[in-house]
């Protein structure tokens, strides 16, 4: 690998990894309140970019101005996130919580995950097609600058931006607010922080919530980079959950750096090893981690404490 | 002979101690208490009055911890109910029950092992809005050494901090009563002693207490009034010097022979 080729998959890595982080996010906070794998967090994803599709078409943009543009980047956060959001609130409500209800076993929840993330996959297909559609950048996806001559786009930018300001917010609302702390109390030990006075039920709605605004907005910046379609969700959202894993599944920190890992292992193997180990990547570091230390890197343990 | 010191202890208490109050603060009624199939209470009658400290003594298994999960909320009962202050509790989440003033110190302390000792404490105050000063003061002044380990990760301390850590924690939600599951399990007999005055010091400030414990004789020391759990049911109860006397609690939960 050259210098230059160096850099030029350096930019693209780092945004990809971006988005691997935020989508993390979304599977270590559930994995931390549940112990759950939310397979169907792919689909929230998805969701965010078709909410997006749905908005945007309706829209008769064309070249539109600096300020049109911006509106418009809102505009898709905005519908991303709720979309997401919504999704996530909903699944938990109808997979997960009468699962909890009942004190169902571990294996339930997972297959229960497994099967929303099939149905909210090939509900998408029904609905809107089983082709992938391109989602209109609204705006011009120019070079801004460039790194030792590796150009960077505006859509790299507006990605790794909107991806390190997610990721700060994120960790303030963990480890700085009242609501972070019940989300941290549930996650070490459920049972005590309800006797501490925290609404067990209310915290896990709300970690949904937070995971899914994170991932519907990571689906609207992952369709304009490339396309929607109902399967969009798969590769990122195993990727995310293998970057959940490499970091220490359940830590939020861990999951950033795992995601940020990944992204770059991934755009560095084409050039390394040749495109057809793209895929595969990502998955050797998992399994060379989980070899070395099991429990990720930043992981303190796996399961719950007591 | 410990019964020496008991007059003594129980004098300061006695018109409460002598006979089960009028106006009961927390009652359990004929509460009976299952994990599936299992029946693990069955019917206790426990009554607990304005500003005692009520001892539930017992063997592995009897029951006690039950007991305590049940009055917070964490179980239901099958039948009987949980009365605070004359009004049933038995049912509502444990959220809940801790906002109307119940607070509990769990078995095996329960710590969150990675948030700081004020964290911990912040946790216990929960259910205000925002966590109330005098309340973090009390708990420090109760417990200077908390106090010094304020930034350091609950997982980190030790045995005897974690259990004053459990306790202090339960105090900041302001209980009227709190409930304690042994707090003095694998603590050296030097802390042992010093975290059961605290526990006097806290129900001399106006807190009701309901202790469950396995080290009957100190815990007796201490209490007003105590009940002997087996196997899910009330075996005895009386008043801490009554029960001090009784052959039966000497033989069985103060180690003495049978002929002692
Ligand atoms: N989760 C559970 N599932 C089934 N049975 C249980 C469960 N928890 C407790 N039990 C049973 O209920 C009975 C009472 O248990 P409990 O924990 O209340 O006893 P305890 O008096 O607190 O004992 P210890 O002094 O050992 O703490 C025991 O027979 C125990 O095996
Ligand atoms: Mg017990």
């Amino acid at each position: 690998m050259t210098v230059q080729e160096f850099w030029d998959y350096l930019i693209p890595g780092i945004a990809l990894g971006a988005l691997y982080a935020v989508i993390a996010i979304g599977y270590t906070m559930v994995y931390g309140v549940l112990q759950l794998i939310n397979f169907a967090h792919s689909e929230v994803f998805m969701v965010g970019g078709f909410a997006v599709l749905m908005v945007f078409t309706k829209i008769d943009f064309n070249d539109p101005s600096v300020g049109m543009s911006v509106l418009l980047v809102l505009l898709g956060f905005a519908t991303a996130g709720f979309a997401g959001a919504g999704t996530a609130f909903a699944l938990e409500k109808v997979a997960y919580r009468p699962l909890r209800k009942r004190n169902a076993p571990r294996l339930a929840f997972l297959i229960s995950a497994i099967g929303a993330s099939f149905l909210l996959s090939n509900l998408a297909g029904k609905l809107f097609g089983r082709n992938n559609h391109s989602l209109t950048i609204p705006f011009e996806n120019k070079k801004v600058f460039t790194v030792m001559n590796a150009q960077v786009t505006v859509l790299q930018v507006l990605i790794v931006c909107s991806a390190v300001i997610m990721m700060i917010g994120l960790d303030l609302l963990v480890n700085r607010t009242k609501m972070g702390a019940g989300i941290r109390a549930v996650a070490q030990d459920a049972e005590t922080a309800g006797l501490m006075g925290v609404d067990i039920d209310k915290v896990i709605s709300r970690t949904f919530i937070v995971g899914g605004l994170l991932g519907g907005i990571a689906g609207f910046l992952f369709a304009m980079n490339s396309s929607v379609g109902y399967t969009m969700g798969f590769f990122p959202g195993i990727t995310a959950f293998a970057a959940a894993v490499v970091g220490g599944i359940g830590n939020v920190r861990g999951a950033m750096l795992g995601g940020l890992l990944l992204g770059l292992v991934e755009s560095f193997s084409s050039p390394l090893f040749g495109e057809e180990w793209r895929y595969v990547s990502a998955f050797v570091v998992l399994i060379l981690v989980l070899m070395f230390r099991p429990t990720g890197i930043l992981g303190e343990r796996l399961g719950r404490t007591a | 002979m410990s019964t020496i010191e008991t007059p003594e202890v129980n004098g300061l208490t006695q018109p409460a101690a002598a006979k089960p109050p009028v106006t009961p603060l927390l009652e359990l009624h004929e509460m009976h208490v299952y994990y599936g199939a299992i029946q693990a209470l069955k019917g206790i009658n426990v009554t607990v009055g304005e500003g005692e400290i009520v001892t539930l003594l017992g063997a592995n298994g009897a029951g006690k911890t039950t007991t305590l999960r049940t009055i917070s909320g964490l179980l239901s009962p099958r039948s009987g109910e949980v009365r605070l202050n004359g009004e049933r509790i038995d049912g509502i989440p444990p959220h809940h029950v801790v906002a109307l003033g119940i607070g509990q110190s769990p078995e095996g302390r329960r710590v969150f092992p990675r948030m700081t000792v004020l964290e911990n404490l912040q946790m216990g105050a929960y259910r205000f809005k925002s966590v109330p000063k005098a309340e973090l003061e009390r708990v420090y002044e109760l417990f200077p050494r908390l106090h010094e380990r304020r930034s350091q990760q609950a997982g980190t301390l030790s045995g005897g901090e974690q259990q004053m850590l459990a306790i202090g924690r339960a105090l900041m939600g302001r209980p009227r009563v709190l409930l304690l599951d042994e707090p003095s399990m694998g603590l050296a007999p030097l802390i042992v002693a010093q975290i059961f005055s605290i526990i006097k010091e806290i129900n001399a400030q106006g807190t009701t207490v309901l202790l469950v414990e396995q080290n009957a004789a100190q815990a007796l020391k201490l209490s007003d009034r105590a009940y002997v759990l087996e196997t899910g049911s009330v075996m005895m109860s009386g008043t801490a010097g009554e029960l001090l006397a009784d052959p039966r609690v000497r033989e069985a939960y103060l180690g003495e022979g049978a002929g002692a």
